[in-house]
């Protein structure tokens, strides 16, 4: 009954790339409900093919296209490919439907906007992008869709052009994932050189079969992970996503929070046979997603911008899913990316939802006591925050405790750099608990910060996808926990191990108090004691720790003034230096001292010196020639 | 049919035309004239590219050869001999595309000398197809020479207000690159006991000794190297562009700087295998001085023309980074880097134009925020600056990615600092971007700009088609050129030591 989407498989991004191509060439001609509606059908379309594909994967049928030849390279050729396997198929499940989600929440969020069309246009050339990185089916295409999400972020954040600011954090993003994907263009490299291929089924093979020296991985493995730690907003290269909030909500909602900010979870998924093999880089991995775990929830609990508190948020969410892929049990990652997409995209369409009541208002100090005036808003914002803050039996509950059993498991190989990840995380998950609490206590509870008047309630179309992703962040969770494992693992590498007996019950508990803790602490602290918090600030303690932690440790100023100016600073000095002094004052104008005397002193009779000079040339060439000619037939 | 002579037809016209416009003086009519000429050429290019036999190997196509200057003995017997292969025609067509652009540009643009201008264009047409077709030595040395001059002519008579400076760098470059040019034509000449035939001359010059090689590959290559232009003799290029006008500057960077890495290809590596291999680490270095350098340049400049112009000294260090690795895909990558770069490049220098004649201004500070009062422009702008970014799906990518490859084969600390130029690409083209087109608009002058007219738009539409088309499909540049690259590597990289030559994976799908 399914079997005729194998041909088809194409379709799901030619869709919403069809959308972009209308919408691009003619949006600014149509009416915005016309314009909106082709915005949307692309990915609601891609969604009703990409789900008999996802029934193919389940029923375990591998779904391959090769559509044309890309590159002949010599020997070697790559193709455009796509191919769905369980993997692939969750992807895009997540990708389509809440992308559908989003682009129909749009509607409502951007009526009013001059750029409607353009919006939708970019929107759908995001949505073909993603899900050509979703569906390739080898590295260069996936690389293709890697720089392709990242050029609509970049247009998305710097959507709204005519503000510098929003123009510059695009340009900051696009720069900062330059610097990761300059990782992932050599990872690729090394693949290809090494094995003579790009294709994920062809590498498979080569790495496992192969089983050639693990040495010759390391570097393509750490490269690689270059890459997403751009792209999926990591230690070292986070700073561009908070500034990425620049952007219109439903943007931070897809792109930042659901889907592109994944790509690099995915990716080590996508490559698990190569990452399984170097258990060094994993340790890496590991490390470096624990770091921005801790430190982004860290951050996220100071902030007051109502999309910045989100926004870190989501930084340290995918070190958890990082934290999942780096213990190997890579199930757990995407299991997180799931929960992840649809209570965070939740929350963000909510946050999109009150900024918009409050026309355009985002400091969470301004807001209190929107529970009454915005219900709907209020309960389906309390699913997403539960769901965050990871409260026994939402979906972020599951997926959580899942990473947790999972990094433990790890530890307890023998692998004892994960002992330490573990308990970052176990903290993490307190400071997440925490912030979502004192993030629905600001803005919902307690007394109206300001007067208000006329406030812009959502009209259905923003509602309807809140209510979807409420449901899915409370129950989805439970409901794919006892399959994800087993669906995911059928076409993955299997983890080597197993967790300990007491893992589970371990894990569990700790995440029950955790979370419980947490929430109930932000709450107590906000709701009840909002003196103590003040209080605390400003003690001498309390007023160190703000300025670190308010200012992201200053890891913004530290690239400033080392990368940023030192790049100037020398761009600038080689310019004068070599090109202007060394090279042209005293060889070239050395050398062509007489040429440029000449010039100068003709100079008064203008271009008539150009003619001259030509003229010359062309009488000196002729001579040359003449001469030369007159030799050789001497000669001979 | 088979007796026509094509290739003489094509490149000649344009000179033909050139002559004929001495009787032209209305000037609506010299530009008519010149459109249609050059558009002719354009559809002979394309007919060209139709009929050119793609499985057909290394062998010359469309050739033709008749003795020019000979003696009786056989002693001398230069040939005017011409004929294409899959690199020639890549050069050819991409020469034949941008003229008739350059004309449109010009149109309002040039008005002073409107007929002399017009035949210094056409004949620097018929010059630049010369090179690329040549197959006599001889032959090849006088088109070069030949087509400089009304290049010189064209930056130096209707070029900017320091244009004097920037064409007497220029002639004093280039005479300097082609007198050692010269004197290495005539070497081979007599080491070949008197050949001048491009084909037979890589066999007919095995004898030398590697001393000799080195020697004749600094003499050609020193002219190439210039052309390029590779550090540190690219100088020349920032004020030449910076003073052409827009058709002068579309041609510089289009079809002149090919030329220095056509030369390498054609002569440099296939005549002195062992000349090149002996330079090659040296070149490499150079090429990766060149990317880094050439970027880092344009973050310190503020006139966009010479932005743009240091930014093709950066990609053309792709260019020689790919041609150097002496590997196949380094190779192809080279030759579809430089029709990228020509397309590419020549379009952002038509947009430039398209704004300078607007505004009469060029500083990336006398704008900002022209997105609003020019969206269609704006959009153009940004699809060309992607491009050129190397955005994979695009064309600019795949060059880059193969030419990497090539390196990375071969030498891979070189192959891992050119990508740094990625980043850097990047860097400046996005903030020019920014600059230029986004935020507020700064100046009162520019809130009444006009947007990019339809003609202007249809004027950059092959280009940003083409943009896109070779970014999905490059099997059209890639297919036709493969055979070509491969002979000019024949001897220097024996087939064998290619790649890390495995089966082809994809062979039994």
């Amino acid at each position: 009954m399914t079997a005729w989407v194998h041909d088809v498989i194409w379709l799901i991004p030619a869709l919403p790339l069809a959308g972009f191509l209308v919408n691009a060439v003619a949006g600014r001609r149509m009416s915005r409900g016309l314009s909106g509606m082709i915005g949307v059908a692309g990915p609601v379309l891609a969604f009703v093919v990409a789900l008999p594909a996802f029934l193919e994967a389940a029923s375990g049928v591998l779904i391959s296209q090769t559509l044309w030849r890309w590159i002949p390279a010599g020997e070697t050729a790559i193709d455009v490919g796509f191919r769905v396997d369980p993997l692939a198929s969750v992807m895009l499940l997540v990708v389509t439907g809440i992308g559908s989600l989003i682009h129909i929440y749009s509607l409502g969020y951007m009526k009013e906007d001059p750029g409607f069309s353009r919006y939708f246009a970019y929107l759908n050339l995001f949505m073909f992008s993603m899900l050509v990185l979703v569906l390739a089916d080898n590295l260069l295409v996936m690389f293709v869709g890697w720089e392709g999400v990242g050029l609509c972020s970049y247009l998305l954040i710097g959507f709204w052009y005519q503000d510098l600011k929003n123009a510059d954090a695009g340009k900051k993003a696009f720069v900062v994932n330059r610097v990761g994907d300059f990782g992932f263009l050599l990872g690729i490299l090394f693949l290809f050189v090494s094995f003579g291929t790009v294709n994920f089924q062809e590498l498979r093979s080569a790495v496992l079969e192969g089983g050639g020296a693990p040495v010759l991985l390391l570097a393509p493995a750490a490269l690689l992970f270059l890459g997403a730690c751009g792209k999926s907003a990591q230690i070292p290269l986070h700073v561009w996503l908070p500034d990425a909030m620049a952007g219109p909500t439903p943007v931070s909602a897809l792109i930042h929070a659901a889907t592109m900010v994944t790509a690099g979870v995915y990716m080590i998924g996508r490559l698990d046979f190569l990452y399984v093999q170097v258990p060094e880089i994993m340790k890496v991995v590991a490390i470096v997603a624990a770091a921005t775990a801790l430190l982004a929830a860290l951050i996220a609990v100071v902030q007051t911008d109502i999309k910045k508190v989100l926004a870190y948020s989501t930084i340290s969410q995918l070190g958890f899913m990082f934290a999942g892929m780096a213990s190997t049990f890579f199930y757990t990652g995407t299991f997180h990316i799931v929960t992840h997409a649809f209570f965070k995209a939740l929350l963000f369409l909510g946050a999109g939802a009150v900024i918009h009541a409050l026309h355009g208002e985002q400091d969470i100090r301004k807001m209190g006591g929107l529970a009454k005036s915005l219900p709907g808003v209020f309960l389906t914002f309390i699913c997403g925050a539960v769901a965050l803050a990871g409260l026994p039996g939402s979906a972020g509950f599951f997926s959580k405790d899942a990473i947790l059993q999972a990094v433990y498991a790890r530890a307890n190989m023998g692998y004892n750099a994960f002992g330490f990840v573990w308990i970052a995380l176990l903290a993490t998950a307190f400071l997440t608990a925490f912030y979502s609490a004192r993030l629905l206590v600001r803005v919902f509870f307690g007394a109206a910060a300001e007067p208000r008047h006329d406030l812009h309630r959502p009209g259905s179309s923003m509602f309807v996808p809140l209510v979807v992703l409420a449901v899915g962040s409370l129950f989805a969770g439970g409901l794919l926990n006892p399959w994800m494992e087993r669906f995911l693992s059928g076409g993955q590498v299997a983890a080597h191990g197993t967790a300990p007996p007491h893992a589970h019950a371990l894990n569990a508990t700790l995440s029950w108090i955790l979370s419980l803790s947490g929430f109930g602490a932000a709450f107590a602290l906000y709701a009840l004691r909002g003196d103590l918090a003040a209080r605390f600030a400003e003690s001498d303690l309390g007023r160190v720790a703000y300025r670190w932690v308010s200012n992201k440790f200053y890891v913004d100023e530290a690239y400033h003034w080392t990368v940023v100016a030192g790049t100037k600073t020398a761009a600038a000095a080689l310019w004068l230096a070599v090109d202007r002094v060394l090279i042209d004052a005293l060889m070239v104008e050395g050398a062509g001292w007489l040429a440029y005397r000449a010039g100068t002193a003709l100079k008064r009779v203008h271009t008539g010196v150009i003619s001259l000079a030509a003229g010359a040339m062309a009488v000196g060439s002729a001579g040359l020639l003449a001469y030369v000619l007159y030799r050789i037939l001497n000669h001979g | 049919m088979d007796n026509v002579p094509w290739l003489s037809l094509v490149t000649w016209l344009p000179a033909a035309a050139a002559a004929g416009l001495l009787a032209v003086s209305r000037k609506e009519l010299i530009k008519k004239i010149a459109l249609a000429v050059s558009s002719a050429v354009a559809v002979g290019a394309i007919l060209l590219v139709a009929g050119f036999d793609a499985g057909a190997g290394e062998r010359m196509q469309f050739a033709e050869s008749v003795s020019w200057i000979a003696t009786d003995d056989g002693a001398l017997d230069i040939r005017y001999a011409l004929g294409v292969d899959g690199i020639s025609l890549a050069m050819v067509f991409l020469t034949a595309l941008l003229i008739p652009l350059c004309v449109l540009a010009s149109w309002s643009a040039v008005k002073v000398r409107v007929r002399a201008f017009y035949a210094a264009l056409l004949s620097l047409e018929t010059g630049m197809l010369g090179v690329f077709m040549a197959r006599d030595l001889f032959l090849f040395y006088v088109f070069w020479e030949a087509m400089l001059i009304p290049m010189i002519l064209i930056i130096g008579v209707w070029g900017g207000p320091r244009r004097v400076y920037a064409s007497v760098k220029f002639l004093v470059y280039t005479m300097a690159g082609s007198l050692f040019m010269l004197v290495g034509v005539l070497y081979c000449y007599f080491a070949s006991d008197g050949m001048f035939d491009m084909e037979r001359l890589p066999a007919g010059l095995a004898g030398l000794s590697l001393q000799e090689q080195k020697w004749l590959f600094l003499a050609f290559g020193i002219a190439f190297a210039i052309k390029v232009p590779l550090f540190p003799f690219h100088t020349w290029l920032p004020d030449a562009h910076v003073e052409a006008p827009t058709a002068g500057s579309v041609i510089l960077a289009g079809v002149l700087l090919k030329m220095g890495a056509y030369g390498f290809l054609r002569i440099c590596i296939p005549f002195f295998p062992e000349g090149a291999a002996a330079f090659a680490p040296a070149v490499v270095a150079l090429s990766v001085v060149s990317i880094l350098f050439g970027a880092l340049m344009c973050m310190a400049q503020s006139d966009i023309k010479k932005l743009i112009a240091y930014s093709s000294v950066s990609h053309l260090g792709f260019v020689m980074l790919g041609l150097f690795s002496f590997t196949l895909a380094g190779g192809q990558g080279a030759v579809l880097q430089m029709v990228n770069h020509g397309l590419s490049t020549g379009a952002l220098f038509l947009l430039v134009g398209i704004l300078y004649e607007r505004a009469h201004r060029r500083g990336t500070d006398d704008f900002g925020g022209l997105a609003k009062p020019m969206p269609r422009y704006a959009t153009m702008f940004m699809i060309v600056t992607l491009s050129s970014i190397g955005l994979p799906g695009l064309n600019g990518f795949v060059g880059e990615f193969l030419a990497l490859k090539g390196a990375f084969e071969t030498r891979q600390g070189a192959a891992v600092l050119a990508a740094l130029g990625v980043v850097l690409g990047a860097v400046y083209m996005l903030k020019l971007y920014r600059d230029v087109f986004w935020g507020p608009v700064t100046a009162r002058r520019n809130e009444a700009l006009l947007d990019a007219s339809p003609l202007e738009a249809v004027s950059l539409a092959p280009l940003l088609v083409l943009i896109v088309v070779l970014g999905v499909w490059p099997g059209l540049i890639l297919n036709r050129t493969e055979p070509a690259v491969r002979a000019a590597l024949e001897r220097v990289a024996p087939p064998g030591e290619y790649s890390m030559s495995r089966e082809a994976p994809h062979a039994d799908r």
